[in-house]
């Protein structure tokens, strides 16, 4: 079996940057991913990467397609990386589809939406719960939606949605809404967007499709219609298929100030690291500094 | 003959973006329905597909959620 000097694993801003980077350096490697764009492809509007002062996330997440095309990168899409173990000083990476090998790796796998984990959540995905507010909210036009959270994310989505659907409720289990205050500044002039702090999701309700969900706050239960269910309560890594490596509590990979794990050869960048804040022109410059760690490594070690 | 081949989308899905890039990269002409405010559409949608979310392909009656290269091109003879 072919042994590739170097294998990443995601393509979101960090592993495309990191694919870039490779290229560049002229390494024997391929790209192992679910998706192309990770989370910034589900981004509404981008205002912060430099260079696009406006960008949408879809339309970034074409950008980098483009960049790695440029380059003729090998990417493996809708694959998923199961296993990752080292032997000798070869790493074997099992697949959904397939085995490889390779001298060394970068984990840039980002992080998925958190699940709710109440009643008629698995039976209403994709029935009129969504996590993923640009792909799935022009589907609710004058209708009535539910937000969960009252991060960042979920007032993107409140934001997206206000000028799609009839009435938007937001649905934060805080005493007050968290995130930037111009996004919350926002969400308060929107006609059509009404907070329940302090409020807790416990099902959600339907037929065929959703037709509602309960919340309940300290003054009692409450039912609300909707058509429509956002859960943007936050993110949880997709590390769990390193055994290996070392995490944070919170399932994040540490890393040092050169991307590197606990394992000599094993790198990480990206929202799948506890690299401090989540963005992604951090994410980018993390995949970078991983590459050409990655490179050095490969150098030193004179594979 | 070329089977008849609809993309219900939206213009800032990901994966509707990936879906008909896929069918372009393959020459396969289709027709795109962007849902996006249009209720007929979303309830044909809903109704063809028994479930909310894009993209839907409808090939030749056969209907297939997400973006499912290998069901595509299954359905298509790829």
């Amino acid at each position: 079996m072919q042994i590739y000097d170097l294998i990443i694993i995601g393509a979101g801003p960090a592993g495309i940057t990191a694919s870039v980077y490779a290229a560049r350096k002229k390494l024997d490697f391929l790209v192992i991913s679910l998706d192309i764009g990770g989370q910034a492809a589900w981004s509404g509007d981008i205002e912060n990467y430099t260079g696009y002062q406006f960008i949408t996330g879809p339309e970034l997440a074409q950008k980098f397609q483009e960049h790695m095309r440029k380059y003729d990168i090998v990417l493996k899409e809708n694959e998923e990386v199961l296993e990752l173990k080292k032997s000798g000083d070869v790493f074997l990476l099992k697949t959904n589809k397939a085995d490889y090998q390779s001298r060394s790796v970068i984990i840039a796998s980002g992080k998925k939406s958190k699940e709710l984990g109440v009643t008629g959540e698995k039976e209403f995905k994709n029935r009129g719960l969504t996590y993923c507010a640009t792909c799935d909210g022009p589907l609710f036009s004058a209708k009535n939606v539910a937000v969960i959270g009252g991060g960042n994310s979920a007032l993107d989505a409140a934001l997206q949605l206000e000028k799609i659907a009839k009435q938007v409720y937001i649905i934060n289990n805080t005493s007050a809404l968290g995130g930037d205050a111009i996004m919350r500044h926002k969400v308060e002039e929107a006609g059509n967007v009404a907070v329940f702090n302090g409020s807790q999701v416990i099902s959600v309700v339907g037929d065929k499709f959703v037709s509602g969900i309960k919340i309940k706050d300290n003054t009692g239960v409450r039912d609300l219609t909707v058509q429509g269910v956002f859960v943007e309560i936050g993110l949880v890594p997709n590390s769990v298929f390193v055994g290996e490596v070392e995490k944070n509590s919170k399932g994040e990979i540490k890393i040092n100030l050169r991307n590197e794990t606990n394992i000599p050869g094993v790198f990480a960048a990206g929202d799948v690291t506890d690299v401090p804040e989540k963005q992604i022109i951090i994410a980018a410059g993390e995949g970078s500094k991983a590459a050409l760690s990655a490179f050095r490594y490969l150098a030193i070690n004179k594979f | 003959m070329a089977k008849s081949v609809k993309v219900y989308s939206t213009t800032t899905c990901p994966w509707c973006i990936r879906a008909k890039q896929f069918l372009k990269e393959n020459n396969i002409e289709f027709q795109n329905i962007d849902v996006s405010g249009d209720q007929q559409a979303v309830d044909e949608l809903m109704q063809k597909s028994g479930q909310v979310g894009v993209p839907v392909l409808d090939i030749e009656g056969e209907i297939i959620v997400g973006f499912d290269r290998e069901k595509i091109k299954s359905a298509l003879g790829l």
